[in-house]
């Protein structure tokens, strides 16, 4: 009976990593063959992807490119504010840093309602790329934000200001010098983080696109509701391609920078 | 350039967007969910009309059920995965991390491939298994979420444990069991109260999932799409995302306030 | 160049008074030391010279004739010793030497040259190119000192520079530092709270109490003409000895001291260096412990006052513990000096 007990946490451990595993292998493999019903002895075909490049490569490539531009913005948007932040650790800062974390905990679907009432008749924009943009930013910003801010406080950043200034550098030169380059693993972390999440919207995305702007996450929506199951899963499979490898990249920026703040 | 003027600078980027995105669009938010006939009294009516309140009610008892089951399977995987080092062990870690980054879409998807009308389950085990388009499918889908998202907040917690604590108890007789539950679970408490707030706030915001395999579930963050898209009553739709909104933010400040952490709701 | 500070005070907010309005005039070439307990002020008032807090209204800090009082750091041309020493982890031990000459917008070449010369004069050579985190203790002291000096500044200012070092290290490099200094030939203030380290290194001390300078003098006068109790406890650790005093007497409870002079209402105080063992002497005291330390002999003596007093015994040998000796203190060697406020 002891026995018995002592394996529970590793089948329990085994189950989950199967029940995550087992539909991700079936996805791949339903990617792959020629047909999924008759198994793979109906042997193995680029078909599909072929199919889903011809389909949908507009919209991985706009994915791509969002996800750039949003990283592009959270860094140009995050990183002063992340420096203020940690040099100015007080009650509004904290205020500051809990209101642009909202978006983590609305959902974004409510977010995205909000945006449409206020800007979904503003034609121009509506209708453009940037309106995507917008809730991509909202989104990604916060993890931005937090990763530079938890490197930065982890270090004595007020004496290395006072240091350089010291020696005679202003406050954009001691930005530029001092602080960036070491808060360089959070700024790192968080970029990964922030092209990753990206990528894999859907919630905000769903309600702002239209038509002619489908992302990757939209256009998998759209395969899984209207296209055979083989060619939902190849594009499933491209998906996988490119997440995965950023996922691991972004966790082992994390890692790195949790070990540099000790 | 004083430092005044440069912090200024540094801000101004940041509060400009936020106060365009975020601040007034919530503010509108808020005030669009006040402007039908009924007024304020549209969150009484919330309470009023059964079917949203059934709806409240089930999305609610579904996000419990899969916080608990993933408290369950998480902790035990998390704490296994902790205190025992083996060949492959980064193999199953890493499978237990992969679907962080996937969409609530792609998880709808692979309930599906397990349990969908063409599903794997339907197609092993004899009579008629399709799971993926009920209640079922949906808890099944967000506990494919959670796992990773709560195992990974046990397990950060877990490795900052002292591991004399544990030994403190062996020397004092304690068998393995009581180890857990006397000196392991408390020690843990406060990650797995944060844990268990992110995977309810996350599963009650869920979209994507449900998005993919709702044909028949009313879940909130469904209703709210309906009301918008097909029935364009707007201050319904606004309303019940003010009262969602506020419920998943109290959740995650609770998960705040007990492990400072940053994980990500989405889904 | 010479620093002239007047009317010096910093209030934090909040109200805390960490500073009392202090002026102060040092020398050109002069090393001064603002030495005091933590929380006497010494650092606030050389992040003020520094220009890292703005002193209260009113305040004048002149650097050579040069009102810099409204000069922000960056503009005034001191060079900083940091307590922690604030290197810049993301730069070389050349890159951070050679940063405050960048500032200046001088060529490379020059930057160059003179990055070398500090190098060489601080000894660093062998480790000019290695990274911040690959270096010593004692190695950091030195590339902070070089840091601040490469751009010639007008002033050093360095903040607790030693205290970041393990003992045997801090007295090595004590005497290395002094010397450095003075081969600069350039102004300085040190801030420290060890007596040891200001006497050392500084032409002048600053004792510093309760948010003002309770004296400055040279070293030597600080110890042998105290001005107030404080400072004699502070520099040279001289001890209060409690008795009751009558005209130019001092009645303790192990015998009669002779004071230099009338002391009625005052305080008298004695350093341990100061009491010898004397079969005449007009003390009785009970030996409780001896602690030998190489040159001399540490004595714990009771009976002598209320509480337990202590002696540097410099003989050969010394009484053993539990001995009745006599002890004598030339009435010189009394310090007599007006009793402190409560403090």
């Amino acid at each position: 009976m002891r026995h018995v007990a002592r394996h529970v946490p590793l089948a329990v451990t085994l189950l989950a990593c199967a029940f995550l595993l087992i539909p991700i292998i079936q996805s791949i493999l339903a990617g792959l063959t020629v047909n999924y019903f008759r198994g793979l002895s109906s042997g193995l075909t680029l078909k599909w992807i072929g199919q889903v490049w011809q389909l949908y490569s507009g919209s991985i490539f706009l994915s791509i490119w969002l996800a750039l531009a949003c990283l592009v913005v959270t860094l140009v948007l995050g990183v002063p504010a992340a420096y203020v932040l940690a040099r100015n650790p007080g009650r509004l800062s904290r205020v500051l840093e809990e209101f642009i974390s909202l978006p983590l905990a609305i959902p974004g679907l409510a977010l995205a309602l909000a945006l449409l009432q206020l800007y979904g008749s503003v034609q121009g924009f509506r209708t453009s790329w940037t309106f995507i943009l917008v809730g991509h930013v909202l989104y990604t910003l916060p993890f931005m934000v937090r990763s530079v801010l938890s490197v930065l406080a982890a270090i004595d950043l007020k004496t290395l200001e006072e240091g350089a200034a010291s020696l005679g550098a202003g406050p954009a030169r001691r930005f530029i010098d001092i602080v960036v380059p070491n808060a360089m693993p959070g700024i790192l972390a968080g970029a990964l983080t922030v092209v990753t999440l990206s990528i894999g919207e859907f919630n905000l995305t769903w309600m702002l696109h239209t038509p002619y702007l489908k992302t990757l996450p939209v256009g998998l929506a759209d395969s899984y509701a209207s296209m055979r199951l083989e060619v939902a899963s190849a594009y499933t499979l491209v998906f996988f391609v490119m997440i995965v490898p950023l996922l691991m990249a972004m966790q082992w920026a994390s890692a790195r920078a949790q070990r540099i703040m000790q | 350039m004083s430092r005044r003027h440069f912090v200024f600078l540094c801000l101004l980027p940041l509060s400009i967007f936020t106060l365009a995105f975020l601040a007034i669009p919530l503010g509108r938010l808020i005030l669009a969910s006040g402007e039908s006939d009924r007024g304020w009294g549209i969150y009484l009516q919330i309470l009023q009309t059964p079917r949203y309140l059934s709806t409240l009610l089930q999305t609610v008892v579904v996000s419990l059920a899969v916080t608990v089951a993933a408290l369950a399977i998480s902790t035990t995987a998390g704490l296994y995965l902790v205190r025992n080092r083996f060949v492959g062990r980064n193999v199953l870690l890493s499978i237990l991390t992969l679907p962080l980054a996937f969409p609530g879409v792609v998880v709808g998807f692979m309930i599906i491939l397990l349990g969908g009308r063409q599903g794997l389950v339907n197609q092993l085990l004899p009579g008629y298994w399709v799971f993926a388009y009920s209640i079922t499918g949906l808890f099944l889908g967000y506990l494919y979420f959670s796992i990773p998202r709560v195992l990974l907040t046990v397990m950060a917690a877990a490795e900052k444990l002292d591991p004399a604590l544990e030994e403190a108890a062996r020397t004092l007789g304690a068998p393995p069991w009581r180890i857990v539950v006397d000196v392991l679970l408390p020690a843990l408490a406060p990650a797995l109260i944060a844990a268990g707030a992110i995977a309810f706030a996350t599963a009650m915001g869920a979209f994507g999932t449900a998005f993919t395999l709702a044909t028949d579930i009313d879940v909130l963050p469904m209703v709210i799409y309906t009301e918008f898209t097909l029935s364009a009553n707007i201050a319904m739709a606004s309303a019940l995302s003010v009262v969602l909104g506020l419920v998943t933010w109290a959740m995650l400040l609770i998960a705040r306030s007990f492990s400072g952490g940053a994980v990500a709701a989405g889904g | 160049m010479t620093l002239t500070l007047a009317n010096i005070a910093k209030t934090f907010p909040g109200g805390t008074k960490a500073l009392r309005p202090t002026d102060l005039e040092i020398g050109k070439g002069e090393i001064l030391a603002l030495l005091g307990p933590s929380g006497c002020g010494k650092s606030t008032l050389l992040r003020i010279i520094a220009g890292l807090e703005t002193p209260d209204p009113g305040a004048a800090i002149v650097f050579d004739g040069e009102d810099v009082t409204h000069q922000s750091v960056e503009r005034r041309m001191i060079g900083m010793v940091f307590q922690s020493y604030a290197l810049f982890p993301n730069m070389s031990v050349r890159g951070n030497i050679g940063y405050g000459l960048k500032m200046q917008k001088l060529s490379k070449a020059e930057i160059a040259a003179r990055v070398d010369e500090v190098i060489d004069l601080c000894r660093l050579r062998p480790y000019a190119d290695r990274a911040i985190t690959a270096l010593s203790g004692g190695q950091r002291q030195r590339v902070a000192l070089a840091r601040a000096m490469a751009p010639r500044p007008r002033i050093l200012l360095l903040d607790e520079p030693l205290s970041a070092l393990d003992a045997a290290l801090r007295s090595h490099l004590r005497d290395e530092l002094a010397l450095l200094l003075r081969q600069f030939g350039i102004t300085a203030i040190f801030v420290t709270h060890d007596q040891d380290e200001a006497m050392a290194i500084a032409d002048r001390v600053a004792v510093m109490s309760q948010g003002e300078v309770a004296q400055i003098g040279t070293p030597e006068a600080l110890y042998r003409n105290p001005a107030s109790c404080f400072v004699a406890r502070f520099v040279g650790d001289a001890m209060p000895l409690e008795g009751r005093i009558e005209h130019a007497q001092l009645h303790l409870p192990g015998g009669v001291l002779t004071l230099p002079k009338a002391a009625d209402g005052q305080q008298v105080l004695v350093r341990a260096e100061d009491i010898r063992i004397d079969q005449n002497g007009p003390v009785t005291a009970r030996v409780e412990a001896v602690t030998f330390l190489g040159t001399h002999y540490r004595i714990a003596l009771s009976g002598a006052m209320t509480g337990p007093l202590f002696m540097l015994h410099a003989g050969l040998s010394a009484p053993r513990t539990g001995e009745e000796v006599r002890l004598s203190i030339l009435p010189e060697a009394l310090l007599v000096l007006p009793a402190d406020r409560a403090a």
